[in-house]
């Protein structure tokens, strides 16, 4: 019966293409935002004047503090609203929450915790509302996140001129500058009430030491893995290899003094490992399969029963949360944060980074996003001295800066615009090669 | 269980605002039997659908008279998920199947096969992890009982269609406890062998107990695979007929309601072949899914050429390689000039006009009135209807009022006036207002892609009629694609027939049956012999 039942669908599948050689003109366009940036990294690191050990300090400093709330963007994407701009509104959260901890006088570890615990429900609220609203507004959440963003300033600035410090008396010295109205323009978290490396501090090593550790655990896991016969002898085979081999290189003095300035603190970087382990995990769910399901299109999701508005609820909901969480690291990091500017930009930087990495608005994963950090910050250090090498002005190097954030997000749009449109060939030429 | 019908659907009405359209309709379904449900567009076949479903659409406007009963008993079906939990499946037109997934997790969609994990006890079920060998080991299962032996680990982009239709019905049947199927013109995108395999698979799963719900255009599959038959008309039950007592005449006549024969006939006639028309020379044109690979043909002024071929051959590829709707190449000449490949509005400029097979994208600007759909085009490529003072160009109006009223009589275009919205028309009125338009251009030649898909009876036979009378008095020179083999050999004059993007045989309609099954499976008839 199955014979002669298949003989009718079987002849299509002869006709199926056989699978293409590596294309490199093709692997060229569709990681054309990314290459770019590559190019202009080793450019900009070639003029700029600086050792490659001030860059890598400067480098692994701005991961520590921005490659969480990156990672916050994941799940949106996937979940087929773009990039979630209005993560500044979790950042405005997690700063809600750092000066009530402040105010409080719970500092250290146990303030960073109990300010990461009110993130939660605040963020939480205000992601539930964001979702609602972007629900109302399918297809247009990217520009509608990014609007809202700019409304929730206007109340996040009611909240911190007049309602804290006026009608909710704060008490905490320097929150409130004396004989004026209103939160500080600068909350420092350097002093005893605040926070400052409370993550960062617990645990730091210098670089090589670091990696050994982790390539210590990592190969544990592969083991462990290879023995629960969860992965493949070749793939096990292949980590080991790279990891080896990368710890090899460490030994050459000349690679590891590259690496000498750098500490790194390790919980941090265990945070955002665990963070993109929630990412994958996530995805293997069947929450997970919802979000992407409704990622790719909603109709169908809908009539497979899936609640599509509640399921981008969440995503949103999510996002808000980790981008507050990312706000956290990113405070505790610097030791104080501009009370009414720290979030402004959080959105389009994150979202610079994360499209750099060669994410689209449709499609990220977390290797994209840890990528597209690392080559986003690295532009960020090198292209102002390089500005100012090459054009002997200070001011221009500050200028690139700003031109290089909006203009990251504007190319890598453009350009994963640009990269999706084929070469125009002949309709022969395609057909026949 | 022992109730005589799974499904009854009694004394249904339904009204939108004042307009009734069910008014007591009975559907009655026994278990394992595939039963048709037939009636032309806005019969209310779909309405009573809808409300099988429990569709937002009904509650939305006030719900519905009459009782719905599953295995005799009482029942109030509130949403698509709750009718998905009582054991109620579709199979839709259009696929719901997501590209980027692959079979498995389509057929899983929703419905995963999970794991559970610590997280998940904590925060319920949607943490659960998925598992992903149980679920490709119930799709496979799901694959073989429609006889699929695709990979279940493949990904549904790039599927051809016939494929996605069989995964649809996998995933119906991976449903447990499923105990009724609504299979919506299933085979509308179905070549006829795979066709001819859906209502083996139809059968197959009756046989195992589960009823059917076949709805479909197509009669001669009616009385092939249905064992009973339910005719609406106009929002009211026909008749409920058995099988084995009714024709396929009787069919056609309960369900358009008027007499006579469906098929447009047409007699024979010689076309003088001194005068080409288009002549097209080594065509090529890159169109996913119907790729044409080097075709080479003449049209004569004044015949009708069809063009036939399985789906998925290249012979939608050929009118939109010619009118440059996708990329293409290769020497085309019309009416003795040359047309250049890759310019749509040069092809349009040459007198070229074409009904396209995709009504909805490429065919009609939904959001529209049907007068501004008429007039469009040639406003846009030959700058009429307009009124020109000074530099400024003005829609005519008045012009373009008349024009559409004309064509709204001419073609029988059933709609409240020339200002309602293309969007809320029926398939087969689509069709007529895409038919107008491309006459407003006043072509000199005309393409029909698929003119017939997805309309009923009644529309279908006017539109054949249409170009038949297109062609005789005026003179047109038309070239009509369609799957449709006996659409084809009713009214042209000569058949090409396409298979693998090549041009097989050009067949006259009166060749045999033999003939014309060979050439769409390749083989040129008079090699064979």
């Amino acid at each position: 019966m199955r014979d002669n039942v298949n003989s009718g669908i079987d002849t299509a599948a002869s006709k199926a293409p056989v699978r293409q050689k590596t294309n490199w003109g093709r692997l060229f366009r569709e990681n054309a935002v990314t290459i770019m940036f590559v190019v202009m990294c080793i450019v900009c690191l070639a003029f700029s004047g600086q050792s490659l050990s001030y860059v890598m300090y400067e480098l692994f400093g701005r991961l520590s503090r921005n490659a969480f709330i990156v990672l916050a963007l994941i799940i949106p994407i996937v979940a087929g609203m773009g990039i979630n701009f209005a993560i500044t509104i979790g950042a405005m959260a997690a700063q809600i929450s750092v000066l009530w901890v402040i105010e409080w006088g719970v500092s250290g570890l146990p303030g960073m915790m109990l300010a990461a615990l009110m993130t939660v429900p605040l963020a939480a609220f205000f992601g539930f509302l964001i979702g609602k609203l972007l629900n109302k507004m399918k297809g247009q959440e990217m520009i509608g996140g990014l609007i809202l963003g700019y409304f929730a300033n206007g109340l996040y600035q009611l909240l911190f001129l007049f309602i804290f410090g006026n009608l909710i008396p704060l008490n905490a010295p320097g929150l409130v500058i004396k004989g004026s109205t209103g939160v500080a323009n600068t909350i420092d978290l350097s002093t005893e009430r605040g926070f400052k490396y409370a993550l960062d501090g617990l645990w730091s090593m210098p670089f090589v030491e670091a990696t050994h550790l982790i390539f210590a655990v990592l190969f544990l896991v592969v083991v462990v893995m290879l023995v629960a016969k969860k992965i493949k002898t070749e793939k096990a085979l292949t980590y080991m290899g790279i990891m080896g081999a990368f710890a090899m290189l460490l030994q050459i003095p000349a690679v590891a003094s590259v690496f000498s300035m750098v500490k790194v603190p390790m919980v941090t970087f265990i945070v955002v490992g665990v963070l993109c382990l929630f990412n994958t995990g996530l995805l293997r769910t069947r929450l997970g399969q919802q979000f992407r399901a409704v990622g790719q299109n909603r109709t169908v999701a809908n009539a497979s029963g899936i609640n599509v508005d509640k399921v981008r609820v969440i995503a949103i909901m999510i996002s808000t949360v980790l981008a507050g969480w990312g706000q956290l690291i990113f405070v505790q990091n610097m030791g104080s944060f501009q009370t009414y500017g720290a979030h402004e930009q959080v959105g389009l930087y994150a979202g610079a980074a994360i499209l750099v990495g060669g994410a689209g608005v449709r499609k990220a994963t977390n290797g994209q996003a840890i990528l597209g950090c690392i080559l986003f910050h690295l532009l960020f250090i090198v292209a102002p001295p390089a500005g100012k090498n090459l054009f002997g002005d200070s001011a221009i190097g500050e200028y690139f800066r700003v031109f290089i954030s909006y203009g990251v997000i504007a190319a890598a749009l453009v350009m994963h615009a640009w990269s999706g449109i084929q070469k125009k060939k002949s309709a022969k030429e395609a057909l026949t090669e | 269980m022992s109730a005589e019908y799974v499904l009854e659907m009694r004394n249904i009405t339904k009204n939108y605002g004042e307009n009734t359209v069910l008014s007591d309709v009975t559907l009655q379904v026994r278990p394992g039997e595939i039963h048709a449900l037939l009636g032309e567009n806005g019969a209310g076949k779909s309405t009573l659908m809808n409300v099988l479903f429990g569709m937002p659409v009904i509650h939305a406007t006030g719900g519905f008279g009459g009782e719905v009963l599953l295995d005799g008993e009482a029942t109030h079906i509130t949403s698509p998920h709750d009718a998905m939990t009582k054991g109620i499946g579709m199979v839709h037109q259009e696929f719901m199947l997501l590209p980027g997934f692959t079979v498995t997790e389509n057929i899983k969609l929703n419905r995963e096969v999970t794991r559970r994990n610590p997280v998940s006890r904590l925060l319920g079920r949607n943490m659960e992890t998925l598992d992903m060998g149980a679920m490709s080991s119930a799709a496979r299962k799901a694959l073989d009982s429609v006889g699929m032996s695709i990979d279940e680990y493949t990904r549904v982009e790039g599927m051809p269609v016939g494929y996605m239709q069989f995964v649809e019905i996998a995933r119906e049947i991976d449903k447990t406890g499923i105990k009724l199927l609504v299979f919506d013109e299933p085979t509308a995108v179905l070549t006829e062998s795979e066709a001819q395999q859906l209502i083996r698979v139809m059968k197959a799963i009756a046989e195992s107990g589960i009823a059917i719900i076949f709805i479909t255009h197509r009669l001669d599959e009616v009385m092939e695979a249905a064992d009973s038959i339910t005719i609406l008309r106009d929002g009211k039950l026909v008749t409920r007929l058995d099988k084995e007592k009714t024709s396929i005449v009787e069919l056609a006549e309960q369900m358009i309601g008027r007499k006579g024969e469906a098929m447009v006939s047409v007699e024979p006639r010689a076309v003088p072949q001194d005068e080409v028309a288009l002549s097209v020379r080594d065509l090529y044109v890159n169109m996913s899914g119907e790729e044409v690979r080097g075709v080479s043909f003449d049209v004569f002024k004044g015949e009708i050429l069809g063009i036939g071929g399985l789906a998925g051959q290249g012979k939608l590829g050929i009118p939109n390689g010619v009118m440059s709707l996708y990329a293409s190449s290769g020497e085309v000449e019309i009416f003795g000039e040359t047309l250049q490949l890759g310019n749509a509005a040069a092809a349009l400029k040459a007198g070229i006009a074409m009904v396209s097979e995709d009504r909805k994208g490429v065919g009609l600007l939904l959001d529209q009135s049907i007068e501004d759909n008429i007039a469009f085009t040639a406003m846009q490529v030959k700058g009429e209807y307009l009124t020109k003072i000074g530099p400024i160009k003005l829609k005519n109006s008045g012009a373009i009022r008349h024009q559409a009223e004309r064509m709204i009589k001419e073609l029988d275009i059933r709609c409240f006036g020339p200002t309602q919205h293309s969007g809320t028309l029926s398939g087969g009125n689509q069709q007529k207002v895409c038919i107008a338009r491309a006459l407003t251009m006043k072509p000199r030649f005309l393409f029909v892609s698929e003119p017939t898909r997805g309309i009923d009876i009644g529309a279908k036979k006017l539109v054949l009629e249409t170009l038949v009378k297109l062609n005789r008095e005026m003179g047109m020179t038309i070239v009509m694609v369609s799957s449709e083999l006996q659409e084809l050999r009713s009214i042209c004059d000569r058949i090409m027939i396409v298979s693998e993007g090549k041009l097989v045989d050009i067949l006259p309609p009166d060749a045999s049956d033999a003939d014309f099954g060979l050439a769409m499976s390749g083989i040129k008839p008079d090699e064979h012999k």
